[in-house]
């Protein structure tokens, strides 16, 4: 339920995919998601390894996430933690997974962002039971 | 909120197992208060169906109905469900434009260096 899926066939080799996906030149080319400018990009793409982007929007705000590189498996899969560390409300900390997977036109890349359980507590804790009906839609699969 | 008992969590959970239940629920999300006739036209299943997972999504606490003159409209009644589809629709679009750039880069970057 609180897990997001999504899947893209690139027409690019996976070790480009994955490059452009963790090294802080790529993440500067497309972590921004309009015009605005990339202003940091910091990645340190390895198991404990840190990450660190802020951008610009057009509107003139400024954004940023962190999180911590939990696997990192060349070219094959990325894990990752992720949360905003600016912004007013914290949505908590979250999972990223992105696995690569070659295919005859490049690469089938399959991205999930997840909700991690610190996160599902506190809502829990807020909401009554959206915490234990996670717990039980990951246990039934 | 007063926490659920075992037996409705097992209920939600149940009610949340079926494809065509969560694109009930996903749709409602979008459209609150949908009749039910609108709401079983896009689905593959009959509407005696689709009134019978309307009964196991109401059981279950994620809908209610409601009644005008002839026509029942269904909407979404749970803030955790809502929240949920929130967070969701959220990330989707957060995600879906950075993955188009990343795409296009990524394939600029490969046609660079077969071109080579």
């Amino acid at each position: 339920m609180t897990s997001l899926t999504l899947v893209r066939r690139i027409k690019a080799r996976p070790d480009i995919v994955f490059d452009a996906l963790v090294t802080p030149e790529g993440i500067a080319q497309w972590w921004g998601p309009d015009a605005g400018p990339v202003l940091v990009a910091q990645s340190d793409p390895r198991a404990g390894g840190r990450f660190k982007v802020r951008f610009r929007l057009l509107d003139g705000s400024e954004h940023e996430s962190a999180g911590e590189f939990l696997e990192v498996d060349k070219p094959r899969l990325v894990r990752m933690t992720w949360r905003w560390t600016t912004g007013g409300a914290d949505p908590g900390e979250s999972l990223v997974t992105m696995a690569l997977r070659p295919v005859p036109e490049g690469t089938e890349l399959t991205f999930t962002h997840a909700r991690l359980q610190d996160e599902e507590s506190r809502l829990s804790h807020e909401e009554g039971w959206i915490g234990a009906l996670d717990k039980l839609e990951k246990m039934f699969g | 909120m007063a926490r659920a008992s075992e037996a409705v969590l097992n209920r939600t959970f149940a009610a949340l197992t079926d494809p065509t239940r969560r694109a009930i629920l996903a749709r409602l999300e979008k459209e609150p208060g949908l009749s039910v006739s609108e709401l079983a036209r896009p689905l593959a299943v009959k509407l005696p169906g689709v009134m019978k997972h309307l009964d196991v999504l109401e059981d279950a606490g994620l809908l209610s109905r409601s009644k005008h003159g002839r026509t029942v409209s269904v909407s979404l009644t749970p803030d955790p469900m809502r929240e949920a589809m929130a967070w969701l629709r959220h990330y989707e679009r957060f995600w879906t434009v950075r993955l188009d750039r990343l795409t296009a880069y990524a394939e600029a970057k490969e046609a660079r260096r077969s071109g080579k």
